[in-house]
């Protein structure tokens, strides 16, 4: 059992910080949910590429680096302490690549991953719909065979980067006659297409950081079909445990927000009344840091995520909000002032909710983590 | 890196497990809360023949030599089968402070040793049992003089002393401090364990309006929180064996106390009055855990030891 880093991972990590010390922008770029943000973050997405640190975990020959999943821990954890800006193509970088390398075609990486890699080409997720929230089993949308491909139609929503990205990445019922998770087909499409309609949802930032997406019969060639029509929820459930499980909020986010919050502690002359807090925040930070190290020495040696990724997220999700809350009470009658830690307690908030709500990672906890049995749904 | 547990270490807790689970310890633990050593003490002398004792003591003076590490996985196992007696101060602390002459028969188990280290450990726990009784004072450790107790401990197998220091013996190193909190943390996790295994056996067991109540989402939802305390304590106690940093090591002792103390009250709720009889196991642990929670110093210092020993990166 031990906690070494090795040489070359270090030395990798020393570059990371280097380049970051370097490059990363002040003052921040625009919030990615505006026109102008996104744009830049495009450009930002580009020049991390240039560096080759825009997908280090993906294999040299689409521009990644090879990086052990440790190394990639290490880079999140240089990329947030450095507060370099958020990832506008993270939808398609952390899910729709992992889907690719596991179901995809060499075509499918061919042609999709460099583009995605420099942030030429924006991935906006497309799993809910207005009657499948929680229960995304319940999808209505559908695809119906077409020559050389399917006609999509239907209404997706809370894609989130929909309102300014390239293309989307969802499930259709592909046969009429199935029920629940069979006969779903994995598309993937293009958001100014014919036939395709986005409408953006502004969020509680008043930004449109998502959007619902109108399809009518969007024509998908079957080359934007991945895995076999029908394994669609299969497919999908490789993305589902990418999401919540590693790659999505990595420890780092939540080591470098628990240390600003410790300097913000300290400059406030250390007040008593919420010190129990700003400790927890360190802890549970630190406690999900270990946590993560211990599952990437699990799936090194050839593990799996199973429903321990649920427990990851209800972690995580509660110690993003504890965190921001703990910076605004600290902050007392000044907390209100928009500026960073606003910024970061309203996206805090949107965490028990996606990738499956707080209530969801439970049940999945009880049933599979503990035998629980189901109850009838 | 490699963060988990060594084959030789999972080997070590599956033969302490192995051993625990026929031992009948919730026999012992009554039995020694009447001040009857005598079945706590059996398997005391079996843990010995495991090498338990020996893990700290120096391979020169007849122990194992062996890493914190291997005694936090010791200890998880120790702490999940509630075992009495002065496990900690024997195993994790007496070894950094003793006398050396004492140490071949710390090792071997013939010599139990209890320590008070006020204000954070103001009693000696089982000094009764204990041939060695040692005292830590402004950074030195003597040997106790006179023992008084026992004090009643709301776990009635823990039976506290007053102890009077006497000789000094020389300097306490801190690293004495740190193990015992290691050791106490992973007692906690390791209780904490086996309080959410007991409470989701019987969620699955138990039957009310025609179905077990663990198909309710109320009783679902306790014990999925419970389950995420624990998993994510657990790497805190390992991590802090790796680092022995002062951060980690509070660090640990607050989030095992805490997922533990979740785990004993979610356990007492799941199982309702049955849980509250002295006859049923359930409330060994939950005073267990109760005790653990404040002994070696409570949430609130190791909070403050933390927040005094962050080192934080300017962002």
């Amino acid at each position: 059992m031990d906690l070494d880093i090795d040489e070359a991972s270090a030395a990798f990590r020393d570059e990371v910080r280097e380049w970051l010390a370097e490059h990363v922008p002040r003052p921040a770029l625009s919030s990615m949910d505006t026109a102008e943000g996104f744009a830049q973050h495009r450009e930002w997405e580009a020049k991390l590429a240039d560096a080759r640190l825009s997908v280090v975990s993906w294999p040299r020959e689409y521009t990644g680096r090879d990086a052990s999943l440790l190394q990639w821990l290490l880079f999140e954890e240089e990329y947030y302490a450095a507060g370099a800006p958020g990832r506008v193509g993270q939808n398609g970088i952390f899910m729709l690549a992992p889907t690719l390398f596991a179901h995809g075609t060499q075509e499918q990486r061919d042609r999709i991953l460099p583009p995605m890699a420099r942030g030429e080409q924006v991935w906006a997720q497309a799993w809910s719909e207005p009657e499948a929230g929680s229960d995304i089993a319940a999808l209505r949308s559908r695809a119906v065979r077409t020559d050389g491909g399917w006609l999509a139609s239907g209404a997706k929503t809370w894609s989130s980067r929909a309102a300014f990205a390239d293309r989307a990445f969802g499930l259709f019922r592909s046969d009429p006659e199935s029920q629940r998770h069979r006969g779903l087909t994995y598309l993937m499409f293009d958001l100014r297409a014919e036939g395709v309609t986005v409408r953006p949802i502004p969020q509680l930032d008043g930004e449109p950081g998502f959007a619902e997406i109108f399809l009518d019969n969007v024509l998908v060639p079957d080359t934007d079909v991945i895995g076999e029509p029908g394994e669609g929820w299969r497919v999908a459930m490789t993305t589902a445990n990418n999401e919540r499980g590693l790659s999505l909020r990595s420890p780092g986010r939540f080591l470098a927000a628990a240390d600003r919050l410790v300097t913000l502690w300290r400059e406030q002359g250390e007040p008593a009344a919420v010190a129990e807090r700003v400790a927890d925040a360190w802890i549970g930070a630190r406690a999900y840091q270990l946590y993560t190290y211990g599952t990437v020495t699990r799936l090194a040696e050839g593990g799996g995520l199973g429903p321990e990724s649920s427990v990851n997220k209800l972690f995580w999700s509660h110690l993003d909000v504890a965190l921001h809350e703990t910076a605004l009470d600290l902050l007392g009658p000044e907390g209100e002032v928009a500026g960073p830690w606003t910024d970061g307690y309203l996206f805090s908030l949107a965490g028990p909710i996606y990738g499956g709500t707080d209530q969801i990672q439970r049940n999945t906890i009880a049933e599979r983590l503990l035998g629980l049995p189901r109850e009838a749904r | 890196m490699r963060f988990a547990p060594t084959a030789e270490q999972k080997q070590f807790a599956e033969s302490l497990h192995d051993l625990l689970a026929g031992a009948d310890t919730p026999a012992a633990v009554r039995e020694w809360g009447e001040g009857r050593h005598e079945p706590g003490l059996k398997i005391w002398r079996d843990l010995a023949d495991l090498g338990v004792p020996a893990l700290l003591v120096p391979e020169r003076d007849g122990g194992l030599g062996a890493s914190a590490a291997d005694l936090v996985v010791a200890f998880e196992v120790l702490g999940y089968h509630a075992v009495p007696g002065p496990l900690v101060e024997s195993v994790a602390v007496a070894p950094r402070l003793a006398p050396r002459e004492s140490l071949p028969a710390l090792a071997s188990g013939e010599l139990l040793a209890t320590v008070a280290s006020p204000p954070l450990v103001p009693y000696a726990l089982d000094a009764d049992v204990a041939g060695l009784v040692l005292r830590v004072r402004d950074g030195g450790v003597e040997r106790a003089r006179s023992v008084a107790g026992p004090v009643r401990s709301v776990d009635a197998a823990r039976r506290l002393f007053r102890v009077r220091a006497g000789e000094a013996l020389g300097d306490a190193p801190g690293e004495a401090f740190e193990l015992g909190l290691l050791a106490v943390s992973a007692q906690l996790a390791g209780a904490g364990r086996w309080l959410l295994e007991q409470a989701s056996a019987y969620a699955r067991q138990r039957e009310q309006y025609g179905r077990a109540i663990g198909s309710f989402q109320a009783v679902k939802h306790l014990l999925a929180d419970v389950a995420t305390r624990l998993e994510l304590a657990r790497p805190l106690v390992h991590g802090a064996a790796v680092t022995m940093t002062a951060c980690d090591v509070s660090a640990a002792k607050v989030a095992a106390g805490e997922a533990a103390y979740l785990a004993a009250r979610t356990a007492l709720q799941v199982h309702g009055a049955i849980g509250y009889t002295a006859e049923h196991d359930l409330g060994l642990w939950l005073t267990r855990v109760r005790a653990l929670t404040g002994a070696w110093g409570g949430a609130a210092w190791h909070r403050a030891r933390v927040l005094a020993g962050l080192d934080v990166r300017d962002g």
